[in-house]
C-alpha cells in the first residue's frame, strides 16, 4: 500500500486520516521512503528530515487516537521552499552566504503548517535566493524534471514543483516574484498558485523583490491547491503588507468548479511570438473546453504588456540589491576573510564574504539593481519601473471590468535542456514575461497543467490571473477546466509521467 | 595630521558670515522599538533587547510602532510644523557593521512633519529658527573599539556591536538656514538646542538626556566671504553632548574654516567630532558629494496616513507652549526679565521649577542654579541637570538653611558630599559633621575668648561702633571652623558687650 500512499492528492490522504484508515506515520514513511528512492536523480530537496517529519506525524496520529479535533489537512506531509524560515532546519535559500544557517524563529507561514499539524519532510531546492528560471542557480546544483531528467524543472522553485511532481510530496511551498510558482507548476505538470500579494504572509520569507514576492501552493490539483491556500492564508500582524480581509472563500470555489456564464478573456499580448507550436494548440485546446462549457470567452488587449517584463528586472533588482545587503557575514552566514589581508577591516570581511558566498545571477542582479537606484538614475530606472506599474494596474483593472478571469499559456515554452540558457540571461527572463505582469500589478494567478506539448510530450500550463482578493475565482475556473481536462484524458496528466528509475 | 591655523572667532566675522544649521536626533521613550516590540530600556546587557526584526535575520519583517508615529506627530506639533496627510518610509542604503540590514528605515522626501517653526529668545531678542522637517527613524547597533589608546576605531585590536540600541526610534528635526547676525550665532544655536529640549522634555515623548545620548545636535556650518552669495563647504559636527558644546563647537568651527579660508585652502566636506576637554574638533569621516544612499519607498512599510481628527485630537493634548509658560513662570515667581533671561540661558528653567515645587523659595532656588550650580557647571563642562544633583536634593538642602542646621557656606560642602555620592543631603552633614553649632554655652566660651583676643575692637563695640563686630564674629568663626551660626554669634557679642 505505501506506493499506493505517495500517490495519493492531500485532500485523499486527509480523508483516509480522519477516517482512521491510514495513519500519517504511514504516509509520512511512505513519502520518505520515495524521497529516498528517487530524490537522488532529481534533487528536489535540500535538506530531509525524516525524523522530524516522522516525530510530528506520530504526534498528530496520537492526537487523533485522543480523539483531538484536528485541522482538515493535519497529518498530511509537506515539503517548503528552502527560502521560508524554518525554527531549527537549516534554511539556504540556494545560497552558498547561508550554508549551515539555522533560524531561530518560523516563518508565519512555517508556524501555520505546524500548528496545522503538517510533517514537513524537508527543504526544497530553488535558484539562489529564488533568482532565476530554472533552478539550475542553486549553488547546490540543480533540480531535475521528473518527466525528463535531463531537462530543467523551471525555477526559481523546481524544486517544490519537482517534488510534488515526483510524487515525493503531495503538498509543497513555493514563492513567486516573476513565476516561480506557476512557470515551475506549467513545467512539471503540477498546480502552482501566486495568491494577491498580500494574502500570505511575507513574515520568514527571505525577500529578494518585497513589493513582489509571495508564498503559495503548489500541489497536484486544484483542490489540495485551495486547502493549503486557505491553511497558510490571511492577516499576518508581522507583516505590515498583509490584507487584513477574510481569505476569499477558495476551497469552496475549488468544490464549485462552475464556469457557466464565466467571462474569460483572452490576453492577445501573451501569445503568438515566441510562443511554441504545442504551447499554443494546448491552451487554445483548454479555452475551446472551457467554452463548450459555457464560459464567454473573449480577446483581450493590454497594450502596457510589453514594458512589464522591462519595469519588472528594475524593480526587482533595485529591491534585491537592498534586501541582499543584510548578507554581509557579521552576524550569520559564511564569513570569507579577504586573501593575502593580514588584519581586515569589517567591511574588507564584509566585501569578500560576499564575493565567495552569492552567485553569479545573484551578484547580476545586485549590480543591475544598485545601478538602477542610483543617484541621477533613479528616475530614468526605478521611478519609470514604477510609473508602468501604475499604468499596468491600471490597464488590468480596465480589462478585469469585462471579463472575470484573464487566462494565457503560463511559458512560452516547455522545459527546456539543462545548461540551455545558462549562458544567455536574457532568453531565460524572456520565460517569464507571462508570468510577470501579476507580480507588478499585485493580482493572483494559477497554474494549470492542460496536456503535453506534440512536439516534445513535455507539460503545458495554461494560467489563470483574476483582480486583486479574487484569488477564488481563479479555484473556480481551473478545478473546472481540471474536471473537463481528466473527463477527456480518463486520468491525470501526472498519471502520464515516465515512471523514475529508483536510485537506491 | 595638518596643523590648522585657527582664526579667533571676532576677526573671522570680519571677513566671513557664517552659514548655520542644526541638526537634533532625539531618542523616544516609547516601550518598545520602532520596528519591532523589543524594549528600549537605558544601559541593559548587550544584545539582549534584540529579536529577529532588529538583528536583520533573513525573512523579518518591520512593523511601524504606532506610539513613536503619536509621538512624531506632537513633536511636529509642538514644533508648528504641518503634519503630512501620507507619507512613507524610505531605505538608507549604506554599509556599516552596526546597522543590521545595511539600510537604515528612515524618512527621505516624504517626512511626517515639516514647515514648522520655534522662537527663541538670546538676550532678550527673539530670534526665528525654522524647521525643514521632522521625520521619523531607527537607530543603529552601537559599536565598542576594543583595545588601542583611543576608544576609537583605528588601533582597536577587534570590535563588539551591541544591538540592544538597534531600531530604537528616533526623530530628526532639521532646520533651515539659520538667519541670525553672524556674532549671535554660537548663542542661538545653543539657545536653539536648549529650547527645543524643554520643549519636547514637555511632551513627555524623550527623556532628552545629552549626556546619555537621547538628545543629540549636530552643527552643520560653512563660511561665505562677507558680500558673497557663494555658499563655502560645510562641515558636519557630531558628538557635541551638551549646550555649552553646541555653543563652543560653532565657534570653533567658524575659527577653524576661517584659518583654511585664509590660508587659501579648502575645506573638507566632512564628519567631525567635538572634543569635550579641549574645545576643538577632529576629523571623522570624510563625506563627498560621490556618497550615494539610493533612497528608495520601503516596500516592506504600508504607507503611514493619520487622519486629521487625531492629528487634532493629540493638538489638544499639546502642553502649555513654552513662551506663554515662562510669561507665566516669571509673574509667579516675581523675576525681572534679567533674571528670566539668565534662568533660560543657563537651561535652568525647569530646575527652579522642580526645586520650587520642593518646597523652595524662588529667589532661593534662583541662587543655587544661577550661582553655586553654574559656576560647578562651568569648570565641569556639565549642563547643569547632568551635575548629579537633583531639584528635590536642592530644596532639601535649602530646607537644612531655613532649619538653621547649616549655613550658607556650609551648604557648599554639602553639594560637594551629594555630588560625590556620599548619601543624601541630612546623611552628608551627618558623616561630614558639618551641623551648625547653635548651643550658647559653646558659642559664649567662644565669644570670651575672641573678646580677650581682640581688648581694642571690644572696646570700640562698647562705645557704640558696631561696625568693627564684624572683625570678632570672624574669629569666633574662625574657631568653630565655620560650623557657627552667624547671626547668633552677632547677637552673643552684642549681648556681652552691651
Amino acid at each position: 500500500m505505501s506506493s499506493d500512499l505517495t500517490r495519493k492528492t492531500a485532500d485523499e490522504l486527509a480523508r483516509a486520516l480522519s477516517a482512521e484508515e491510514v495513519s500519517s506515520v504511514e504516509v509520512t514513511r511512505a513519502l520518505v521512503d520515495r524521497i529516498e528512492s528517487v530524490d537522488g536523480s532529481i534533487h528536489a530537496f535540500l535538506h530531509v528530515d525524516a525524523e522530524g517529519a516522522l516525530a510530528a506525524a506520530a504526534d498528530v496520529d496520537r492526537r487523533r487516537a485522543d480523539g483531538d479535533q484536528l485541522p482538515y489537512l493535519a497529518g498530511v506531509p509537506i515539503a517548503i521552499k528552502d527560502v521560508l524560515a524554518t525554527k531549527g532546519m537549516p534554511t539556504t535559500c540556494g545560497s552558498k552566504i547561508l550554508d549551515g544557517w539555522i533560524p531561530p524563529y518560523d516563518a508565519t507561514v512555517t508556524a501555520r503548517i505546524k500548528a496545522a499539524g503538517l510533517p514537513i519532510l524537508g527543504k526544497t531546492n530553488m535558484d539562489e535566493f529564488a533568482m532565476g528560471s530554472s533552478t539550475e542557480h542553486s549553488a547546490y546544483g540543480p533540480t531535475h524534471n521528473p518527466w525528463d531528467t535531463t531537462r530543467i524543472p523551471g525555477g526559481s522553485g523546481g524544486g517544490s514543483a519537482a517534488a510534488v511532481a515526483a510524487f515525493e510530496a503531495p503538498l509543497a511551498i513555493g514563492t513567486d516574484t516573476g513565476g516561480s510558482i506557476r512557470q515551475p507548476g506549467a513545467l512539471t505538470g503540477t498546480v502552482g498558485v501566486k495568491p494577491t500579494y498580500g494574502g500570505v504572509s511575507r513574515y520568514g520569507l527571505v525577500a529578494m523583490a518585497s513589493s513582489l514576492d509571495q508564498a503559495g501552493p503548489v500541489t497536484r490539483t486544484v483542490l489540495d491547491a485551495a486547502l493549503l491556500h486557505e491553511l497558510i492564508a490571511g492577516h499576518d500582524p508581522m507583516d505590515s503588507t498583509s490584507i487584513p480581509d477574510a481569505v476569499p472563500a477558495v476551497v469552496a470555489a475549488a468544490r464549485r468548479a462552475d464556469v457557466k456564464g464565466l467571462r474569460i478573456g483572452i490576453v492577445r499580448e501573451l501569445g503568438g511570438e515566441g510562443f511554441q507550436p504545442g504551447v499554443e494548440a494546448r491552451f487554445t485546446e483548454a479555452v475551446e473546453l472551457l467554452t463548450s462549457a459555457g464560459a464567454e470567452v473573449v480577446e483581450v488587449s493590454i497594450p502596457s504588456l510589453r514594458y512589464a517584463l522591462g519595469a519588472y528586472y528594475l524593480v526587482m533588482p533595485s529591491e534585491a540589491s537592498s534586501n541582499l545587503a543584510k548578507f554581509d557575514a557579521m552576524r550569520y552566514g559564511v564569513r570569507v576573510p579577504p586573501a593575502g589581508v593580514d588584519d581586515p577591516s569589517a567591511e574588507q570581511v564584509m566585501a569578500s564574504s560576499r564575493d565567495a558566498g552569492f552567485g553569479d545571477e545573484v551578484k547580476r542582479r545586485i549590480i543591475l539593481g544598485t545601478y538602477a537606484l542610483s543617484s541621477g538614475y533613479y528616475d530614468a530606472y526605478y521611478g519609470s519601473a514604477q510609473k508602468v506599474r501604475t499604468i499596468l494596474s491600471r490597464d488590468f483593472a480596465a480589462a478585469f471590468a469585462d471579463v472575470d478571469v484573464l487566462v494565457s499559456p503560463t511559458s512560452p515554452t516547455t522545459a527546456y535542456p539543462l545548461g540551455d540558457k545558462l549562458d544567455d540571461p536574457l532568453a531565460m527572463y524572456l520565460g517569464d514575461v507571462a508570468t510577470i505582469p501579476a507580480n507588478l500589478v499585485g493580482i493572483p494567478g494559477l497554474s494549470l497543467p492542460v496536456g503535453l506539448a506534440d512536439e516534445d510530450d513535455l507539460p503545458v500550463g495554461l494560467q489563470f490571473l483574476a483582480p486583486q482578493k479574487a484569488d477564488d475565482r481563479l479555484y473556480n475556473a481551473a478545478a473546472a477546466l481540471e474536471q473537463l481536462l481528466e473527463q477527456k484524458w480518463g486520468g491525470t496528466l501526472l498519471s502520464r509521467a515516465p515512471e523514475l528509475e529508483a536510485i537506491r | 595630521m595638518t596643523v590648522e591655523t585657527l582664526v579667533p572667532f571676532e576677526e573671522a566675522l570680519t571677513r566671513y558670515d557664517p552659514v548655520m544649521g542644526l541638526e537634533i536626533h532625539i531618542e523616544l521613550n516609547t516601550a518598545t522599538k520602532m520596528f519591532c516590540g523589543c524594549p528600549t530600556e537605558f544601559g541593559a546587557e548587550p544584545n539582549t533587547q534584540v529579536c529577529p526584526v532588529c538583528l536583520a535575520l533573513p525573512g523579518a519583517l518591520p512593523v511601524v510602532n504606532a506610539k513613536a508615529v503619536e509621538s512624531a506627530i506632537r513633536m511636529g506639533l509642538a514644533l508648528n510644523c504641518e503634519i503630512a496627510q501620507w507619507c512613507r518610509f524610505a531605505r538608507k542604503n549604506y554599509f556599516y557593521p552596526d546597522m543590521p540590514k545595511n539600510f537604515q528605515t528612515s524618512q527621505y522626501d516624504e517626512p511626517i512633519a515639516f514647515d514648522g517653526y520655534v522662537d527663541v529668545e538670546v538676550d532678550g531678542e527673539t530670534f526665528r529658527i525654522e524647521i525643514e522637517r521632522a521625520h521619523m527613524e531607527e537607530d543603529t547597533g552601537k559599536a565598542l573599539h576594543v583595545g588601542g589608546s583611543t576608544g576609537r576605531i583605528h588601533g582597536a585590536d577587534f570590535s563588539l556591536v551591541d544591538y540592544n540600541r538597534a531600531g530604537i526610534p528616533l526623530i530628526e528635526i532639521v532646520t533651515r538656514t539659520i538667519e541670525v547676525p553672524p556674532e549671535k550665532a554660537p548663542a542661538v544655536a545653543r539657545a536653539y538646542v536648549s529650547h527645543v529640549r524643554d520643549l519636547i522634555g514637555g511632551l513627555g515623548v524623550s527623556d532628552v538626556r545629552m549626556d546619555q545620548g537621547s538628545l543629540r545636535a549636530d552643527v552643520n556650518l560653512s563660511l561665505k566671504p562677507k558680500g558673497s552669495t557663494t555658499l563655502g563647504t560645510r562641515s558636519e559636527t557630531k558628538n557635541v553632548n551638551s549646550f555649552r558644546s553646541v555653543e563652543r563647537a560653532v565657534r570653533f568651527e567658524i575659527s577653524r574654516h576661517a584659518g583654511i579660508l585664509d590660508a587659501g585652502g579648502r575645506v573638507v566636506q566632512e564628519t567631525r567630532h567635538f572634543q569635550e576637554d579641549t574645545g576643538t574638533t577632529l576629523s571623522g569621516r570624510e563625506k563627498s558629494d560621490a556618497d550615494d544612499y539610493r533612497y528608495f519607498p520601503e516596500p516592506d512599510l504600508a504607507p503611514v496616513s493619520p487622519s486629521r481628527e487625531w492629528v487634532e485630537e493629540l493638538r489638544a493634548t499639546l502642553p502649555e507652549p513654552p513662551a506663554v509658560r515662562r510669561a507665566r513662570l516669571q509673574a509667579d515667581w516675581g523675576f525681572s526679565d534679567l533674571d528670566m533671561r539668565d534662568t533660560i540661558g543657563a537651561g535652568a528653567l525647569d530646575l527652579i521649577v522642580a526645586t520650587v515645587e520642593a518646597g523652595t523659595t524662588p529667589q532661593a532656588a534662583k541662587k543655587w542654579w544661577l550661582g553655586e550650580m553654574a559656576r560647578r557647571a562651568n569648570e565641569s563642562g556639565h549642563d547643569l541637570d547632568a551635575l548629579g544633583i537633583t531639584p528635590q536634593q536642592v530644596a532639601e538642602i535649602q530646607g537644612l538653611i531655613d532649619a538653621k542646621r547649616i549655613n550658607d557656606k556650609l551648604a557648599r560642602s554639602v553639594f560637594d558630599g551629594v555630588i560625590a555620592g556620599e548619601g543624601t543631603p541630612e546623611e552628608v552633614v551627618v558623616s561630614r559633621k558639618l551641623e551648625v553649632v547653635s548651643d550658647d554655652g559653646a558659642l559664649g566660651a567662644a565669644v570670651d575668648r575672641a573678646i580677650e583676643g581682640d581688648p581694642d575692637a571690644a572696646a570700640k563695640i562698647r562705645a557704640g561702633n558696631l561696625g568693627v563686630a564684624g572683625a570678632l564674629i570672624g574669629a569666633v568663626m574662625k574657631e568653630m571652623r565655620g560650623q557657627a551660626d552667624a547671626g547668633r554669634v552677632r547677637e552673643l557679642i552684642l549681648e556681652k558687650l552691651s
